[in-house]
């Protein structure tokens, strides 16, 4: 049996459902901790950008309309899935560095915090929306509704916690995303859409793209169908500027929150999935 | 439609189906608003760290009543220096006396200026019509007890913050730079002002540059209600001064209510910093009419969502789709109700359309109305007769309209509304949700259910079902989408003036 020679995996993207290699045909090289080579990751382009986008668009009106209940079953059913790919994550992190330990510790948060996330679904919305009391005849409440369309680029250091804790909140809310997984440790990102796309996530929800950072933030912070972006790790001046600067063009929200431990308490919390939310105020007359 | 032509002849005051005609039954005598009692001064200063100074260039600009073209005073131009010398007074009372204040005494000064503002109303309300061209009947009963009562909601918060965001413990953000539009000057001014005091922050305020003078008048309001000096700042000038401040490093927060082309320049300017920012800005608001709806109500609604404050209004409902099978009979009604609208004299009580607020305002809203008709609208204006001075224009439908014209996607910010017609809801709901913006929109049906379908579809901040242009302190109000970021009014607007830990 130990002669047998492995069959490795081909490391894609996932959009729309699909996991497709990039349409540039470009690649880049990912190696172990060890600077053993592992795998061609996608070196993936506007182009993939923006079908990602479109994939993205088209999945929000049925994802944001599902109900609350249902999107939390959902999120509960991504953590049964990465329940039983264990090992295979147990393995990837093993690859860059990770202590069984740590793999399994890292996994363990990462399920529990889908865990967490999915029981916020039906919650945050009575904690954060309201009934205002007019000085006038008419009946007035406030509610939250996702942003729309999120570009979030992943933590760089922390490819499956980070990753997950990420993309939980904003999905959570009703929102839909395009994912930069982290640029030297892509290859849990990828397995993690395998775990989404064997979860009952409606294809188009969450899009993982893999690639060079540097070549990317520009797209994903300038597409002007994107509503919001979201960043967690520190990024050089040159990099927030562009950022900022971009999404300026649609007046995107943009999120940044810094954040380098994801062990830390702060690091889940309704108001991540707030800050994917607009309010949206209703007036109606009151009469006979 | 051809029944009331019939009617015509056989013509009943009274009856349903006669044509709406006050002018030709009566005339209407003047019905002005004295003016006496207000004494406008001849000049303004800035209102700095407490005190009325001289701008650091000494340059004065005036501003004039857009209904007669004459001058109303002459307001000071703030430059880099005053700005920085503002938000210096602005950090000095922050860290000082107004952060050692107790939060219940900060809340019984706002109160005093809700109630002080209230006093006072009645002058605040004939000087923003006579320096912003809007009918006094609005700035009576509209702007100046709602801006009275932003203040007296957001008094309250002072000491209660700690209730309003579960799990996290409030922090003022320090300075806050505030600028403000012409539409709704002093409303406007207690929208900004009145939370971030409520939170604990000092402000440095611009008023827009056509419409300073209630701005000023408040000024003097803050310096009577004995306020620390430095809390409240007020500084005048045009666009310049306004980047000042967005530009200025020690200034913590922007929040700004304007156009979007503005909003976003701000947004770019802001980019690489950590200033905090709130953005109010432009909107197209769909008003979508269902045949089930009681069409008389909902003609008035229309009026009142476009024609109001001549249509200056950022969630103006200035798209109206009517489902297909009752657009003529809407369109009928609409022409008539237009024809008995009063456009004059801002001061009238009797007046529903005033001033155009600027000259400049005025060639855009004049611009849009040539480009509508070479765009191939068809073009609706009352006829009624407007004063010589001043700059008017008359209330304004276009029909015949698709989805791609410009008068159909672009804020025109005038008393200008589009017609298009729908045959079912989901066609409604995507034309209304087809453009950049998503401030606000209104449904006419008198089905609940489809009030719930539709308001949950439209992608924008506020919905009026069966109403338009309602504000309120404890309702938030903000866009989706290119309307902005962020919520101003209710428990949803402090979060914009504080840190939340």
């Amino acid at each position: 049996m130990s002669d047998r020679i492995e069959v490795q995996k081909t490391y894609k993207t996932y959009v729309g459902g699909s996991f497709p290699r990039s349409e540039s045909g470009h690649y880049y090289k990912v190696f172990d901790s060890e600077g053993d080579f592992l795998a061609n990751a996608c070196r993936c382009t506007r182009k993939d950008f923006r079908d990602a986008v479109l994939a993205a668009r088209a999945a929000f009106k049925g994802w944001s309309s599902r109900t609350s209940y249902n999107k939390g079953q959902i999120l509960y059913r991504i953590g049964e899935m990465m329940e039983n790919r264990r090992d295979q994550f147990v393995k990837e992190l093993g690859q860059i560095g990770f202590t069984k330990e740590e793999a399994n510790a890292d996994i363990n948060a990462s399920i529990d915090r889908l865990i967490y996330y999915a029981g916020w679904t039906d919650k945050y919305q009575q904690v954060f929306g309201s009934v205002n009391p007019v000085a006038s005849a008419h009946f007035n409440f406030s509610i939250l509704e996702p942003t729309g369309v999120v570009s979030v680029l992943a933590p760089e250091n922390s490819p499956l916690l980070g990753l997950v804790s990420v993309i939980a909140p904003v999905i959570a809310g009703g929102n839909t995303c395009i994912v930069h997984a982290s640029e030297q440790y892509p290859l849990p990102s990828i397995s993690f859409a395998e775990v989404l796309n064997s979860s009952d996530v409606p294809g188009g929800v969450v899009n993982i793209l893999t690639g060079i950072r540097s070549e990317l933030v520009e797209h994903f912070s300038s597409h002007m169908d994107v509503n919001s972006i979201l960043y967690t790790d520190k990024m050089d001046r040159e990099t927030k500027v562009k950022i900022d600067e971009l999404s300026s063009n649609n007046i995107k929200r943009v999120v940044k929150k810094i954040i380098t431990d994801w062990y830390e308490a702060d690091s889940a919390s309704p108001y991540f999935i707030v800050d994917f939310q607009e309010t949206k105020t209703t007036w109606h007359p009151v009469g006979f | 439609m051809s029944e009331t032509k019939t009617k015509e002849t056989t013509y009943k005051p009274t009856s349903p189906n006669s044509k709406l005609d006050f002018a030709s039954l009566w005339e209407y005598s003047a019905a002005p608003e004295s003016s006496a009692n207000l004494e406008i001064k001849v000049k303004y200063e800035l209102f700095i760290g407490g005190k009325f100074v001289k701008p650091s260039k000494d340059r004065y600009f005036k501003s004039v009543n857009p209904s007669s073209n004459e001058e109303v005073s002459q307001f000071a131009e703030a430059t880099q220096k005053d700005i920085d010398k503002a938000v210096k007074a602005a950090r000095k009372a922050f860290k000082g006396e107004w952060s050692d204040l107790n939060p219940s005494s900060r809340g019984k000064y706002i109160y005093r200026i809700a109630r002080m503002l209230q006093e006072r109303a009645r002058e605040f309300a004939i000087a923003e019509s006579i320096d912003g061209g809007k009918p006094i009947r609005e700035s009576r009963d509209v702007d100046i007890p709602l801006a009275a009562a932003y203040f007296f909601y957001y008094a309250g918060w002072a000491d209660k913050l700690e209730y309003a965001f579960p799990g996290k413990k409030p922090e003022p953000l320090g300075v806050c730079g505030q600028i403000i539009p012409w539409n709704f000057p002093l409303l406007m001014l207690a929208w900004k002002i009145a939370p971030a005091l409520a939170c604990g922050n000092t402000v440095v305020l611009k008023p827009a540059e056509t419409t300073s003078l209630t701005a000023m008048m408040f000024a003097e309001l803050v310096k009577d209600a004995g306020l620390p000096d430095g809390v409240v700042n007020i500084v005048t000038g045009a666009g310049q001064t306004g980047a000042e401040i967005v530009n200025h490093k020690d200034i913590d927060k922007i929040a700004f209510t304007g156009s979007t082309n503005v909003g976003k320049i701000i947004q770019k300017s802001l980019a690489g910093t950590d200033k905090k920012y709130t953005l109010e800005l432009g909107g197209k608001g769909a008003l979508i009419l269902f045949e089930d709806a009681p069409i008389d109500q909902a003609v008035e609604g229309i009026i009142n969502a476009i024609y109001f404050n001549q249509g200056h209004v950022c969630c103006a409902g200035s798209r109206l789709l009517v489902q297909e099978n009752i657009a003529d009979k809407v369109i009928m009604k609409l022409k008539d109700r237009l024809e008995t609208l009063i456009v004059g004299d801002p001061l009238d009580k009797n007046t529903d359309i005033g001033a155009i607020n600027s000259k400049e305002q005025f060639d855009r809203v004049n611009s849009y109305l040539e480009l509508g008709v070479e765009e191939g609208a068809e073009i609706y204006q009352s006829k009624c007769s407007v004063p010589e001075n001043g700059y008017f224009i008359r209330p304004t439908l276009f029909t015949n309209v698709s989805q791609s014209n410009r008068v159909v996607q672009e804020e025109i910010f005038g008393p200008v509304l589009t017609v298009q017609s729908f045959r079912t809801a989901d066609e409604a709901i995507e034309k209304a949700n087809n453009t950049p913006f998503g401030l606000a929109g209104g449904v006419w049906t008198d089905k609940g259910s489809k009030i719930f379908k539709v308001g949950s579809a439209l992608r924008s901040g506020v919905v009026w079902a069966n109403t338009y242009n309602k504000f309120d302190p404890t309702s938030p109000f903000g866009g989706y989408k290119e309307s902005g970021v962020g919520r101003e009014g209710g428990l949803h607007g402090l979060s914009a003036y504080l840190n939340l830990k």
